[in-house]
């Protein structure tokens, strides 16, 4: 097979984002593995240290904070249950609400999805007092209610879905009424198989969204056993020099790579859905 | 009473479009019965208010002597085969088959059982693993069937299902629906616009214009006594010829010729019918032709001309009779096989 030149330009700037988005990676797990000292006196590093387990397992299990009850396992276990939380809530529900505005044709639906859609101009970040107000008096601060219930409206996740039902025919609704099927299970039986890919994608999405978040469980959150990865970054990166001690700069290393591997994780789990989906063109 | 009827049915939809204006008819158990009409007709919408996926605006449908008219699709018994199959794409045709009785809630050994059968009578065991993807035009239409045949229903509605088929397919499956429905006995429905397929298929055919049903009757029927215009022109193939001309106690004055005797009391100006296929070649003919164009298909030929007044005109002879093109020919009515129609109304006068 003969090589073009354009793709072999092309392959060179493949391989050069690669690398761009593997180096630094490669760089902090390398440095991860040795001692502070050797990061402080002589950079990062490109090779592999001895230190590893020892980093590791220290991040994981020293209590931090202010009153040293927290450790990092923890917060990657809320991170973790808020991020499944909001990630699975918002495909729920915006797979539901979707379902109601393209197949019940009420009045109002057209309307409706405009406001829902309108809320993508309004994120949390804008209406954080409000929904904090609203949160607190409920009395769910410091819960994992209170971290994932503002955030599981979803307006992009409602709009993909309902694109995704107006390409589906009539006709595959009608045989199925036929065929004695009632909205609930035509949801169930017909939907939800049919938009499995786009189940898989929203929830990648969201999950990496949800993982993300730092504004809103900061605020949430005062007892140290809700914090989550997202705020442990910032708290390891200002820990106090407690006396004349060195930064700790090879497990803020550890504490980055073991702070990507959830989401790393749901995606390539979810993956496999993704392509099997691609593949079998099912319509 | 019928197996069912329809008394003074009537769709308006919400944008006040008439679809379908008081229809009433019967259609007996085991008869298969085909709409026909031009697309827009209304035939669909009638077959879908029977279904249950229209309501009715006015009129009742009764089935199996049980008014219907506000049962739920899924309670009325019926299957229905669509235009585009409308097969499940994430089950396989085991799946298919299987799922309204899955939510008749029929034990799972006797779904195996009824599937199995259909799907044998169909010639699709092999497939029952497949999914719909993964089948030709032709079994997928035999799957869309297998749906409707395991439900064991009432009555079959077809909407148009051979339309996406290849040409020599459509033909074979329309054989196949034949057989099928012959061995299984059921009450049919099938619409369709194509009048070479209603013509072969029905038992009895029903002829809807603009909503409404200009003709019925078994399909030899209305070939041979059809009571309007539209009617003679839609059904027959190739089309029957049109010219227009004038009646005037019992003789009929058309452009070049005129007939003598005409069974008609009807005076005043009419439209004349003639079948290509009611003609014969004679020395001295009513209608004189120049031939533009002949299409031979073998056992027929088919003569395309012009008559004096520029009109156009189509004869079909034998195709061991060879006619030239550029050439002049006459020919003579056979056995007195025309039709004669009010110009303005459209209706059979003679």
């Amino acid at each position: 097979m003969k090589i073009k030149p354009l793709q072999i330009i092309a392959h060179i700037i493949l391989i050069m984002g690669v690398l761009l988005m593997v180096v630094p990676i490669w760089i902090s797990f390398a440095s991860s593995s040795h001692e502070s000292v050797t990061i402080l006196t002589e950079g990062m590093k490109f090779h592999l240290g001895d230190q590893l387990t020892r980093n590791y397992n220290e991040v994981l299990n020293e209590k931090g904070g202010w009153s040293e009850e927290v450790t990092a396992a923890k917060m990657f276990i809320n991170s973790f249950v808020m991020a499944l939380g909001i990630a699975t809530l918002k495909v729920i529900i915006s797979a539901m609400s979707a379902y109601a505005l393209v197949y019940f044709r009420f009045k109002l639906a057209v309307p409706i999805f405009w406001v829902i859609f309108i809320t993508l101009l309004v994120p949390l970040e804008v209406r954080i007092f409000p929904s904090y107000k609203i949160v607190s008096d409920l009395g769910l601060t410091n819960s994992y209610t209170g971290l994932i219930l503002p955030l599981v409206a979803s307006a992009t996740a409602t709009f993909f879905f309902r694109q995704f039902y107006k390409t589906i025919p009539d006709e595959l609704l009608e045989s199925a009424k036929l065929d004695g099927a009632n909205s609930w299970r035509f949801f169930i039986d017909f939907l939800v198989p049919l938009s499995k890919t786009m189940i898989a994608a929203m929830f990648i999405f969201m999950f990496v969204y949800g993982y993300s978040q730092y504004l809103w469980p900061l605020i949430m959150t005062t007892a140290e056993e809700y914090w989550t990865v997202v705020m442990g970054m910032k708290i390891i990166y200002t820990e106090s020099y407690e006396g004349v001690a060195l930064p700790r700069t090879a497990e803020r290393f550890a504490y980055i790579i073991l702070s990507m591997i959830p989401p790393v994780l749901v995606v390539v789990f979810l993956q496999k859905w993704f392509i099997k989906g691609l593949i079998q063109t099912e319509k | 009473m019928s197996f069912l009827e329809l008394n003074k049915v009537t769709k308006v939809y919400p944008n006040g479009t008439k679809a379908v204006h008081e229809t009433s008819m019967n259609v007996e158990n085991g008869e298969f019965m085909v709409f026909v009409g031009p697309s827009g007709c209304g035939k669909s919408t009638l077959l879908r208010m029977i279904a249950g996926l229209e309501d009715i605006t006015e009129g009742d449908i009764n089935l199996d002597g049980k008014l219907i008219n506000k049962v739920d699709p899924s309670e009325r018994d019926v299957a229905m085969v669509f235009q585009n199959y409308a097969l499940y794409p994430h089950m396989n045709v085991y799946n298919n088959l299987a799922y309204g009785l899955k939510n008749r809630g029929i034990d799972k050994q006797s779904i195996e059982q009824k599937v199995n059968d259909a799907a044998k009578l169909l010639q699709i065991s092999e497939f029952l693993q497949r999914k719909p993807s993964m089948l030709s035009g032709g079994q997928r239409q035999r799957v869309a069937m297998g749906r409707a045949i395991v439900r064991n229903p009432k009555i079959f509605l077809f909407d148009e299902p051979l339309s996406n088929l290849d040409a020599k397919l459509r033909i074979q499956m329309r054989l196949e629906i034949k057989k099928l429905q012959q061995k299984v006995g059921v009450t049919s429905i099938f619409v369709t616009h194509d009048q070479v397929e209603a013509m072969t298929l029905a038992d009895r055919l029903a002829v809807i214009n603009n909503g409404i049903i200009e003709q019925l009757g078994t399909p030899i029927e209305i070939y041979n006594n059809p009571k309007s215009l539209f009617v003679a022109g839609f059904i027959g193939s190739p089309q029957m010829n049109f010219i227009d001309g004038e009646l005037k106690n019992k003789t009929l004055f058309a452009e070049g010729f005129e007939i003598k005797n005409v069974q008609s009391d009807f005076n005043g100006e009419i439209t004349l019918g003639i079948r290509p296929e009611h003609m014969s070649q004679s020395d001295s003919g009513l209608i004189n032709l120049s031939v533009e164009l002949v299409e031979q298909l073998g056992s027929d030929n088919l003569i395309y001309g012009e008559l004096k007044n520029k009109k156009d005109f189509c004869y079909r002879c034998p195709g061991n009779q060879l006619i030239e093109k550029g050439s002049k020919i006459s020919l003579n009515i056979n056995d007195n096989n025309y039709y004669v129609f009010d110009k303005s109304s459209g209706n059979r006068v003679n």
